[in-house]
């Protein structure tokens, strides 16, 4: 737009260099400096020792454990997140903004609180504890604990990312279609998914990112146990904590190139899509 | 329809290792500073059972600070043993009924096959010339330990500290109070376990000195100083008791007593104590100690039981809530 303006003055350009500058050094302190870091410390005593604590058994059983975990948490959000946004979307409703807040809550509540209420739910002491001891359940220090306290933490993302694109879409095609004949679920996945297909799968990707790198409530329902309940994050602090700094590390790129692989595609999607993912989703531009 | 399959393929690979693993698999749940040991513990007691009785044992480990961890535990986490820093944190899981509130007396020694002691780590050649507890308090000294309230070894160096105080010439507890408080007035930083208080002196540098377990101290020396850091050892310390116990209602659930009770009767066989001397805990046994002595230095020790009373005693008066660490802490 300021094209068609007159150059700016000399001091006004200026201003512009010195802001772009701090925009910068800050991105590079702040992140490509611990990026480079983690791939540098990696990489340390070479490829080889790289390679072989990536592929020790505790590490294979943290990747597997992290990619079980999002492949039933990540589904199981995106069924709820395209149903909240449904009724948030379609429907008025008493309480609905209440229930907006509540898929809302699991961004403002501390992700170490997510856990313990789930051990004060379903831990030994627990409400649930005695009933789910006596028929041999197990939830908390399990598989089941990590799903559920994973799902909390990554519930709003799909919902979030849905509500703005399908409100400001409003109801017209869906009600044409209905008119046309179509039934409920032709509906559903004739019209409205298209629809929000690019944005689903932006929310998709958020909802997986954070559930592959979730630390603090997987933290505390995980009970440790090496090789069986222990994600890759928490792999990661626990060699640290062993002084086997390369193997620490190694562990992080893993997450890193995951975190590097989602930005990328994130900023494809917001480059080819971004009509069609919705206008006011958050950090969405 | 391809992430069916994912995921199916995941459980599969994840029902095999179950089956796999069905001979016997003991949970032992342990404080932070022992995963070196429990290792190669665990290896030989492997070795040694399939040798006797022909089937294969797993020993998976959970570590965490010692608290935390004993919280687990009441909270349903399933250790078939409980390796932890201090007798508090087991009679916390008694409290909860999982096993016998005289656990401490079903083994020898307290139930602790080895023991430590609370030492010095400090840069090489000890610039700032650390001898003794005095010393930790000379003015410009910072010295780095963790948070007694979260930490089982922190709680050992506080006691350690009070009890150095209270047996010099003239002691009482006002000079013990006096002393301690300014000790953590010279705490720059409150790690919440032990093993971040040794990556925060070592790794990120801060601090003269580290109060830590000998263990911990030996280990780090190993595996991060090779001619960084010497050891100093004070006139006088605590002799640090780490118990051991099955948790007798977990198994009883599992069917597990027999195996988990040899292992924890073998961490007294002299080839366990070898190991643990290995790992740098100080053996129970005169022999393997005789063999490690070089390792060992001769230290002037008192127990829990000399000074303090029982653990339950001490967990009361000093580090309950609004009890003496929360008066005279950083801060105050």
């Amino acid at each position: 737009m300021s094209r068609l303006k007159r150059q700016p003055p000399w001091s006004r350009q200026i201003g512009r260099v010195l802001l772009a500058l701090v925009a910068i050094s800050f991105l590079v302190l702040f992140l490509l400096l611990p990026l480079a870091v983690v791939f540098v410390e990696a990489l340390r005593q070479g490829l080889h020792v790289y390679l072989s604590s990536i592929g020790q058994h505790e590490a294979l059983a943290a990747i597997r454990l992290t990619l079980l975990v999002a492949a039933i948490s990540v589904p199981l959000n995106v069924v709820f997140g395209v149903a909240a946004a449904w009724l948030m979307a379609r429907f008025e409703f008493r309480g609905k903004a209440l229930l907006g807040a509540f898929i809302d809550l699991p961004f403002s509540v501390s992700p170490v609180i997510s856990g313990l209420v789930y051990v004060l739910l379903f831990g030994a002491q627990g409400w649930f504890g005695s009933w789910l001891g006596a028929h041999d359940i197990k939830i908390i220090f399990a598989v089941p604990g990590l799903v559920l306290a994973t799902i909390f933490i990554t519930l709003p993302f799909v919902a979030r990312e849905l509500i703005p694109l399908m409100q400001s879409q409003g109801s017209d095609e869906e009600e044409a279609a209905r008119v046309l004949g179509a039934g409920g679920w032709q509906m559903f996945f004739r019209v409205t998914l298209p629809n929000i297909r690019w944005a689903l799968l932006y929310g998709v990707l958020l909802c997986n990112a954070r559930a592959m790198g979730e630390f603090g409530a997987v933290s505390v329902v995980s009970g440790h146990i090496r090789g069986l309940t222990t994600t890759m994050p928490l792999e990661v602090e626990m060699r640290y904590n062993e002084y086997d700094y390369v193997g620490a590390f190694a562990i992080a790129t893993l997450l890193a190139l995951l975190a590097l692989l989602t930005l990328a595609i994130k900023t494809l999607l917001e480059w080819r899509y971004s009509d069609e993912i919705a206008a006011h989703a958050p950090g969405g531009h | 329809m391809k992430k069916s399959r994912v995921i199916l393929a995941l459980l599969g690979t994840v029902f095999a290792a179950s089956v796999a693993a069905r001979d016997v698999t003991l949970l032992n749940v342990s404080y932070d500073p022992t995963r070196e040991l429990y290792r190669d513990i665990n290896a030989a007691f492997a070795a040694q059972w399939k040798a006797q009785h022909g089937d294969t044992v797993t020993i998976q480990m959970s570590h965490g600070g010692s608290g935390k961890q004993a919280r687990s535990v009441v909270d349903g986490l399933p250790a078939d043993i409980v390796t932890l820093a201090l007798a508090y944190d087991i009679d916390a899981v008694a409290d909860h009924g999982l096993l016998a509130r005289d656990w401490q007396k079903r083994l020898p020694n307290n139930s602790s096959p080895y023991t430590s002691t609370v030492v010095f780590l400090v840069r090489k050649g000890n610039p700032k010339g650390i001898r003794d507890w005095a010393d930790l308090i000379k003015p410009g000294v910072q010295v780095i330990t963790p948070n007694p309230k979260t930490s089982g070894g922190a709680r050992w160096n506080f006691l350690a500290a009070w009890g150095y105080a209270l047996k010099q010439p003239g002691g009482n507890e006002a000079k013990a109070r006096a002393y301690v408080q300014a000790l953590y007035q010279h705490v720059p930083v409150l790690d919440t376990g032990a093993r971040g208080a040794t990556n925060t002196f070592a790794q990120r540098g801060v601090g003269d000195v580290l109060v830590a377990w000998e263990s911990e101290a030996l280990l780090a020396q190993q595996e991060l100083g090779k001619g960084t850091f010497d050891i100093v050892v004070p006139s006088i310390s605590i002799l640090a008791e780490p118990p051991v116990a099955v948790v007798d209602s977990n198994i009883d659930k599992h069917g597990s007593r027999a195996v988990a009770e040899a292992y924890v009767k073998f961490l007294y066989s002299p080839q366990a104590q070898a190991i643990e001397a290995k790992n740098f805990y100080r053996p129970r046994l005169p022999e393997v100690s005789a063999r490690y002595a070089a390792q060992f230095p001769k230290v002037n020790t008192f127990t829990i039981h000399d000074v303090f009373g029982h653990w339950r005693q001490a967990q009361a008066k000093f580090f309950a809530d609004g009890a003496i660490f929360d008066q005279i802490g950083p801060g105050h």
